[in-house]
């Protein structure tokens, strides 16, 4: 077919650039509204009313609309509703921003890091491990533990690099082993007299030194959070104005061209999973060294990063792999957790849904033609791609 | 003129994209029982109007009627029921399935396939059009020509009357072209009509009962397949085009690169490079010439590093390359211009700036340590832009949104756009227009005037002529002889089967009857 002329081209780019804002606040909005569907559905209370549909509406609608209405101002006032709630938001977006971006390089190199949540989790023990084992002056504890955190998850990735780069092996299913490994050397770890709390004998690690805690700023806003921002900024640099970047853009979009221009594609690879797996790994530091609703970090046990590594990839989708997307994105689910906590306190509405409601947002956000055909003013980008290609 | 009330008309037909008018009120007609040749550069629309005419895009104005009565496709399924068959550019096949799949392909009827009738429809029409086809033969096993064939099956299982064939030689060797230019023409004598698109004016004036020229989305005029081809190419791009490359006699100087008994093997394992010796001098341009598949890629391959070869030594200027990566061979002054440019030749979604320095984005000047330098990056585009006539509105522009010849001066810029040992280009004009085609054309001569080795691949024999102050021909790996460019075409021709230049030269023209001039 003919080729349309450029600034055809550049014009088509603006409009699916507002279109992609578009069907992401579409989905946004499908999210919401499936996810009051479920509320009501799900609350007996609610549905007993229902009963009543056709001899008084009343009743059913006046109950959906104070359980779903209560649920979501809950959840609001939990992310945004207060500079506590902000905090508390920023608290949580934190590793999730860190992770994300590192999942969204990754991403750009053309490479699925799965095992975000492996390299967090050694982020978390080496950060950890140096927080409570070793005692440091106050600035440069913390400083050596966060490069400890960051190291270990650039190892934990950058072995998955030099795995597939030697092998040819499919990173996704080397890091998903990975991620195995990692969980159990962590359970193993927590069992052994290096890491385990003296007096204690279940898996749980003494409490990490003050002096490696990140300084809070108020509330939950620790100093983590100014650091996710910062790595954005780095890797926005290094995406965008680094050599670096310039080879992984290359290699992500078209490896054969990059290879035939000299580029080391094998190196690029080992490259970016290390730089995903460091960023995975600070995403561990945060939740090892960020002080908690009680001005104290949670000291280091099985389940403490989470679910961060599998968040961090609907966050990268979110954010369409780009740093100010990723931070966007990471901050919307930063606050529907913390609001997911608020609304299962004040609204009885389980902190489920707000994984519910992420899961939704980034599936309709994937299918732009479930949008624009629900929401008929939202048309759907010419390209729905949401990682790599787009260099 | 004996039919006045059957065949295809196409009538003020128009197709916009945006505000691109691709399509501008065409008026074309196709009569039973002729070879209509739809000629023009790429982009001029031919494609566009073909799509509109198989139902794959609908036009904005205009009006299809074939045989009196008026259609309105609004799919290709249409366009197929009313006789319109299309032999795509690139094959519309599934490559794991059989012959016999892809012609049930869209009619599986019921619940069981019914595949001993495909078959046998396979065998029958191959038998007609003396075109055989295995009917259990894997797609992907099969050689292009083959494919195409099947392609072309597909269409007349429809017994399509209106066949459509979009730059159907674009992927073929010289023989293949010629049988394929035989079953057109039985398939004219049945009195289906054909549309043959294409831009390659010799194939047009071979075979063609009437021309039809477009430019820029408009028909430019009709010429008869009697003109000349300077006057069809003129008419084609708007001005005066030379067809010959004006060139001074080499004067070589030392050998640059010098290759002895390389042997490279395919990821298969294959020998496909097999104990090949030549050497290209300082300020000429060696041809390799050859039938698509006898080993150049693999071979090209090898020299810039992107496969080691198991036997045999290269070296450029003295200085032993034979085991040194892309990298290495291009800071060596290797320029390179990979055979198949949207795969290796630059990356898409990139800009044309960026692509421009592809090979040279972690070097000075345009990064510092790990710094890229935009702003020099950004000069030395726009300087490029406007030496090589990069028709590009911006240099920000990604590279995708230029046409075929556009992308490749991209990339030919690129490779001269820095002090160069060796130029290695493979296919440099393939599916470019011909305005392009010569100024690249003149690009590769004057990097050979400046003292450059230059190894020019090519499977066109007109592009080997224009260009090659001698030529090597290859056939299975190996080298067959290396001849001066003068050498009669069916000498080359016999080469590139694989006849030494003693028989070939001996020997009378042998094989079928040709069809065309």
């Amino acid at each position: 077919m003919a080729e349309e002329p450029a600034d055809d081209a550049r014009r088509a780019a603006l409009r699916d650039r507002g279109r992609r804002w578009a069907t992401t606040a579409g989905s946004i909005l499908l999210a919401l509204l499936v996810g009051a569907v479920l509320m009501i559905v799900s609350d007996p209370d609610v549905i007993s009313q229902y009963a009543y549909l056709f001899t008084a509406p009343q009743l059913a609608l006046g109950a959906s609309w104070t359980k779903v209405a209560g649920a979501y101002s809950a959840l609001l006032a939990g992310a945004v509703g207060s500079p506590a709630a902000l905090a508390a938001t920023a608290w949580q977006a934190a590793p999730l921003i860190a992770a994300g971006l590192g999942v969204g390089i990754a991403f750009r190199a053309g490479l699925f890091n799965i095992g975000a949540q492996g390299q967090a989790i050694w982020g978390s023990i080496a950060a950890a491990y140096v927080g409570f084992a070793w005692s440091l002056p106050p600035v440069v504890h913390l400083l050596v533990a966060v490069v400890a955190g960051v190291l270990f998850g650039a190892v934990w990735g950058g072995i998955v690099g030099l795995i597939k780069a030697k092998t040819g092996a499919h990173e996704v299913i080397v890091t998903i082993m990975m991620n195995f490994i990692a969980a159990s050397s962590l359970a193993w770890l927590l069992l052994t007299p290096a890491f385990l709390r003296p007096g204690r004998i279940d898996p749980l690690a003494p409490p990490i030194q003050p002096s490696a805690a990140f300084p809070v700023i108020y509330g939950q806003l620790h100093v983590g959070f100014l650091v996710a921002l910062v790595a954005a900024a780095i890797v926005w640099w290094l995406m965008e104005r680094s050599t670096i970047g310039f080879a992984i853009r290359a290699v992500g979009s078209n490896a054969s061209a990059a290879a035939t221009a000299g580029m080391n594609v094998a190196g690029t690879t080992m490259v970016t999973m290390a730089i995903s797996g460091a960023l995975a790994g600070l995403a561990g530091v945060m939740y090892a060294l960020g002080p908690g609703a009680n001005a104290v970090a949670t000291p280091l046990s099985l389940g403490l990063v989470g679910s961060v590594g599998f968040d961090a990839l609907t966050v990268a989708l979110l954010g369409r792999s780009r740093p100010v997307g990723t931070v966007l994105a990471g901050l919307l689910f930063g606050g529907l957790h913390s609001g997911g906590l608020a609304m299962q306190s004040l609204a009885q509405t389980p902190l489920t849904l707000s994984t519910v409601l992420q899961a939704l947002i980034v599936l309709f956000v994937a299918a732009p033609a479930i949008v624009s055909a629900l929401i008929p003013k939202v048309r759907a980008p010419r390209r729905p791609a949401l990682v790599g290609g787009e260099a | 003129m004996n039919h006045t009330s059957g065949g295809l008309q196409l009538a003020g037909i128009t197709k916009r994209f945006g505000s691109f008018t691709a399509v501008d009120s065409v008026d074309l007609e196709v009569r039973p029982g002729e070879i209509h040749c739809l000629l023009g550069e790429n982009g001029a629309g031919k494609s566009t109007l073909m799509n509109v005419l198989y139902g794959l895009l609908k036009p904005d104005e205009g009006q299809i009627v074939i045989d009196g009565s008026p259609q309105n496709f609004t799919n290709p399924r249409q366009a197929m029921a009313a006789g319109i068959g299309m032999v795509h550019q690139h094959f519309m096949l599934v490559d794991p399935f059989t012959v016999a799949e892809n012609l049930m392909l869209g009619r599986e009827g019921g619940f069981v396939l019914a595949k001993d009738a495909a078959r046998q429809r396979v065998r029958e029409l191959g038998e007609r059009y003396t075109m055989p086809v295995d009917p259990d033969a894997v797609i992907e096993d099969l050689p292009v020509g083959v494919q195409q064939r099947v392609e072309i099956l597909k269409a007349l299982a429809n017994d399509a009357q209106y066949l459509v064939f979009d730059e159907p030689t674009a992927v073929l060797t010289p023989q293949e072209i010629d049988d394929l230019m035989a079953v057109m023409d039985r398939l004219r004598s049945e009195g289906r009509a054909i549309v043959f698109i294409t831009h390659k004016l010799r194939e047009v004036r071979a075979v063609a009962d009437r021309i039809t020229v477009m430019r820029r989305g408009r028909i430019v005029g009709q010429a008869a397949p009697t003109a000349s081809e300077a006057e069809l190419a003129e008419m084609m791009v708007g001005r005066a085009i030379d067809l010959r490359v004006a060139k001074e006699a080499a004067a070589p100087g030392e050998p640059r690169l010098v290759v002895t008994g390389l042997k490279v093997a395919n990821t298969a394992g294959g020998i496909v490079v097999d104990g090949v010796d030549f050497d290209v001098r300082a300020g000429e341009t060696l041809c390799i010439a050859g039938v698509q598949g006898n080993g150049q890629s693999e071979l090209v391959d090898a020299l810039l590093g992107n496969v080691t070869p198991l036997e045999g030594t290269v070296t450029l200027d003295g200085t032993d390359i034979t085991r040194a990566t892309p990298r290495q061979t291009i800071d060596a002054g290797m320029g390179f211009v990979p055979e198949d440019r949207e795969a290796d030749g630059f990356v898409a979604p990139f800009t044309i700036a960026e692509n421009l320095v592809l090979n040279r984005s972690n070097q000075a000047p345009f990064a510092h340590g790990l710094a890229l330098d935009l702003a020099e990056i950004d000069r030395n585009a726009v300087a490029l832009r406007e030496e090589f006539d990069i028709r590009a509105q911006s240099v920000h522009d990604p590279i995708s949104s230029l046409s075929g010849g556009n992308k490749q001066k991209v990339v030919l810029a690129r490779e001269l756009s820095r002090p160069l040992s060796v130029l290695i280009a493979s296919q440099p004009t393939r599916g470019v227009d011909v305005g392009a085609i010569e100024f690249l054309h003149r690009r590769i001569v004057s990097e050979r005037d400046k003292g450059t080795a230059v190894l020019l691949v090519s499977t066109e024999l007109d592009e080997v002529e224009a260009l090659a102050d001698r030529v090597l021909v290859m056939y299975r790996g190996r080298v067959v002889g290396i001849v001066s460019p003068d050498t009669p075409r069916e000498v080359l021709g016999l080469m590139m089967a694989g006849v030494p230049l003693e028989d070939a030269q001996g020997a009378p023209r042998p094989g079928k009857e040709e069809n065309h001039g």
